[in-house]
């Protein structure tokens, strides 16, 4: 019998019907992946089992958890299977804890709404969930309150708070994705290791996660249920031509072919530059080259100052030291104060299309502005060509030309935003996490365009991001950084190859990747970022790297040349 | 965009008390001004077109309130558009420039916010006679201060927006960001508050004007009116009930539409 039996699950919002006749089955001490793109119906197949939809919803089928009917029980009788017996994660813990109760607060208080009296008991068994959770100095943390905790550690207490009763099933909502990937591979191996009996419901849309940490998967498209089965038999010889989409879009990090190594001359240097904020210095003495046609890929975590030196470069935020030399001439000050061939020759595309487009224009306007600023003499007729050209190249028909950006897709408008950039034939586009926030197949279409504008202009491309098995299907060369310095750079086929420093290695190993035959290895970093208002003296990578000795805590490396990449590090492999 | 039923009962019934308004006097065989003491307190009858009765000097009551509608109104529109105009300029000017020139355009209004100004208006009036230019001024003095800060914190806001950075890269001009990509996300919020700051300055003259402060006999204006009906409320309530009732109904519309209108240009943004 399984513990948790949905049939024909189905949920309208008036005449929208976001998720219709899904069956789902999980056993005892089961992991099921539920899968899809954003508007598969995932998340509110989850809210529905907990009975958390908003009133609006009408929801039907049935939804049987341990043979008892949760579908349509009053809110008492959920609450007994609620927290209880079905605990819960959520993607932003945030959220999820009360940010004026102190943490051992709310640990105790869960434990005593469901019948804990014994209140040396009580702390007991908060502390030793906290432990085993991997909260250090447990019994400092009890009286810390949630902002005092890094994303990390918030996701931890989130996960003792519901396993701390032992419930029968645990669905986690996109437990990970906003963590850092160092810090995502251990919240990821902290789930296994401690939910013993409990059910896992993962929810999630990321293949690589489900490929290592899941026994079944549901592949969930439009709010129907297109595949489900083993985890392995699914990769393997997927049925549904759905789920074969999805995983030819899921980009890996440990294989694949990399761009060979563009031979063009260098259009744009920045050398020794560095970046401060009030009281953090969030860049140091960064140096790197981009030649004409290459893509250069930065990478890094949260607090990496992968963003902060390319917006430097841009003259979005002022340089407090070093140059920028683009095309033999510095760049200096402001954008506002550059002149404007060089404005026009550098562009910017950003992580979050919606709010890079202004909500009052027409998609003809936004895309069509550049040219009105730049070549003031083109007649109307000359410039609506040149929108349709360029809207064209990006994937876009003319009958966007009339639309709002509140009327596209996530997809659409940043398609919208690349062609802005480009309209005016910029020699560098840099793309801030530009695909971040796509669903993967959408992402993969984006990357195809980015590379035929590339090989059709000689385009060169500054591509920021965290996600390493995207960067490894578009770079030539990468850049890695790690708490406002570069660590090592080199040409994408060395780097995914041969990495030389060990936080470049542990980061290809923290990447989830797609295939289940691959054993997941074991978060290989422990703890989390510092912060960049306090950096560890000597090498900033000391206090987590598995090599690190006396000397790396007291002198700072420099660059050096090892075997094809520059590395900063004491002991390069 | 669609508007919602709010919006539209709101508005349409705003439109048809203005018509009424308009249009009433006209059609009436009475005047606002004509006393007729054969007939002191007549009740509302259609037999001789007393619509809304007559007060203590026999004028007739239907254009008297179509008149005082009239000047609430106008008095209201004129007063918000005087805070429309300082409000808008000056917050704009303090969110987009920032720093310091906004640290101190702000502190500035947080000196005028701490006077008195219903003690100042009164005093205005007082000393410069009733003046009916001097209301609009008085009351738009005092509604700007509150539209400068929305503004200003709206502008702030939209300054840090993306589209504003890119902007910025692509050379626009500081004048094609404000007129291009500021002004026209800053356009819902001020419809949106000057829609709500319509009725509160309806409120202010109807409370100046029931003070003795506000238009001068025979003029009236929808607070005169029931400051006189109070007088009257024993022996004539209908001079009261009539001219409170219209005063309630059009400040409800007022805010009503703005709600709407706030959900609506919310809506919008979000999606």
């Amino acid at each position: 019998m399984s513990l948790l039996d949905v049939q024909g699950l189905t949920i309208r919002y008036g005449n929208d019907t976001v998720v219709d006749g899904v069956d789902l089955y999980i056993d005892r001490g089961e992991s099921v992946g539920l899968v899809g793109e954003s508007g598969s119906g995932k998340s509110q197949s989850a809210l529905a089992i907990l009975g958390l939809l908003p009133r609006q919803a009408e929801v039907s089928g049935s939804i049987l958890f341990d043979e008892q009917q949760l579908l349509g029980a009053s809110e008492r009788e959920l609450d007994t299977f609620r927290a209880r017996r079905i605990g819960m994660v959520f993607q932003d813990p945030m959220q999820a804890l009360n940010p004026y109760l102190r943490i051992g607060a709310q640990l105790r208080q869960i434990l005593r709404s469901h019948g804990g009296t014994d209140k040396a008991a009580v702390d007991a068994r908060v502390l030793e969930m906290l432990a085993k959770v991997g909260l250090p100095d447990p019994d400092r943390q009890l009286r810390a309150y949630p902002h005092e905790l890094s994303g990390g550690m918030r996701q931890r207490v989130m996960l003792a708070s519901a396993l701390i009763v032992e419930p029968d099933l645990l669905i986690a909502d996109e437990p990970t994705t906003a963590l850092d990937v160092t810090v995502q591979a251990q919240i990821l191996d902290l789930l296994e290791d401690i939910r013993d009996n409990t059910a896992l419901l993962l929810i999630t849309h990321d293949l690589g996660v489900v490929a290592g940490h899941c026994e079944h998967m549901i592949v969930l498209d439009k709010g129907h249920l297109v595949e489900q089965g083993q985890t392995t038999t699914l990769f393997a010889a997927p049925g549904h031509p759905h789920t074969r989409t999805l995983l030819d879009a899921a980009p890996r990090v440990d294989r694949g072919d990399v761009a060979t190594s563009a031979t063009g001359s260098t259009i744009l240097s920045v050398s020794d530059a560095s970046v401060e904020y009030r009281d953090l210095t969030a860049v140091r003495k960064v140096s790197f080259a981009v030649r004409e046609g290459e893509t250069v890929a930065v990478v890094g975590e949260s607090g990496s100052g992968k963003s902060s030196v390319v917006r430097a470069m841009l003259g979005l935020v002022p340089l407090s030291a070093g140059r920028v030399v683009y095309a033999g001439k510095n760049l200096e000050g402001p954008v506002e104060r550059r002149l404007k061939s060089q404005r026009r020759d550098l562009q910017l595309v950003f992580q979050d299309p919606v709010s890079a487009l202004n909500p009052q224009m027409r998609v003809r306007a936004i895309v069509a502005e550049p040219l009105l600023v730049h070549e003031p003499s083109m007649t109307a007729a000359e410039r609506l060509e040149r929108v349709t050209a360029i809207l064209e190249k990006v994937g876009l028909s003319e009958r966007f030309l009339q639309r709002f950006p509140h009327q596209l897709s996530g997809g659409q408008a940043q398609r919208v935003a690349i062609a802005r950039a480009l309209i005016l034939r910029p020699r560098v586009l840099v793309c801030d996490e530009a695909v971040a926030a796509l669903d993967g197949s959408v992402r993969r279409q984006v990357l195809d365009m980015l590379r035929a504008v590339q090989a059709d202009t000689g385009l060169s491309i500054i591509f920021i991001s965290h996600d390493l098995a995207v960067v490894r299907s578009i770079s030539h060369r990468v850049l890695v950084m790690y708490l406002g310095k570069l660590v090592e750079a080199a040409d994408s086929g060395t780097l995914f190859t041969a990495p030389r420093h060990p936080y470049t290695q542990a980061l290809l190993d923290s990447v989830p990747v797609p295939d289940p035959v691959v054993v997941p290895k074991r978060a290989p970093l422990r703890g989390e970022v510092p912060s960049p208002v306090n950096p560890p003296p000597g090498c900033v990578f000391h206090p987590r790297c598995t090599k690190a000795e006396a000397r790396c805590g007291s002198t700072a490396p420099s660059m050096r040349d090892v075997a094809g990449s520059s590395v900063a590090c004491h002991f390069p492999n | 965009m669609r508007a919602g039923r709010g919006i539209r009962v709101t508005g349409g019934i705003l439109i048809v008390v203005a018509i009424t308004a308009l249009v009433g006097p006209w059609i009436s065989p009475h005047d606002y001004f004509t006393t007729n003491f054969d007939r002191p307190l007549a009740p509302p009858s259609l037999g001789d077109m007393h619509l809304f009765g007559t007060d203590d000097l026999g004028r007739d009551l239907f254009v008297r309130t179509m008149l005082g509608i009239r000047v609430s109104l106008l008095v209201a529109i004129v007063a918000s558009f005087v805070s429309l105009v300082i409000g808008v300029a000056y917050g704009a000017i303090a969110g987009f420039v920032g720093g310091r020139v906004d640290a101190a355009m702000m502190r500035f209004v947080d000196t005028l916010y701490a006077l008195p100004f219903i003690f100042f208006v009164i005093l205005l009036m007082v000393a410069f006679e009733r003046n009916f230019l001097l209301i609009f001024v008085a009351i738009g003095a005092i509604n700007w201060l509150d539209m400068a800060r929305i503004v200003r914190g709206q502008t702030l806001g939209l300054r840090e927006r993306e589209f504003v950075e890119a902007a910025r890269l692509m050379g626009a001009s500081p004048l094609r960001i404000i007129f291009r990509h500021i002004a026209p996300n800053l356009v819902g919020i001020v419809i949106v508050y000057v829609t709500l700051t319509i009725p509160q300055a309806i409120l202010v003259e109807s409370f100046l004007s029931y003070l003795g402060l506000g238009v001068q006999e025979p003029q009236t204006s929808l607070g005169a009116l029931v400051e006189n009906g109070v007088k009257l409320m024993e022996s004539a309530s209908w001079a009261l009930l009539i001219p409170a009732t219209l005063l309630a109904l059009i400040l409800m519309c007022f805010n009503f539409l703005g709600d709407g209108l706030r959900d609506q240009f919310d809506a919008r943004s979000l999606s």
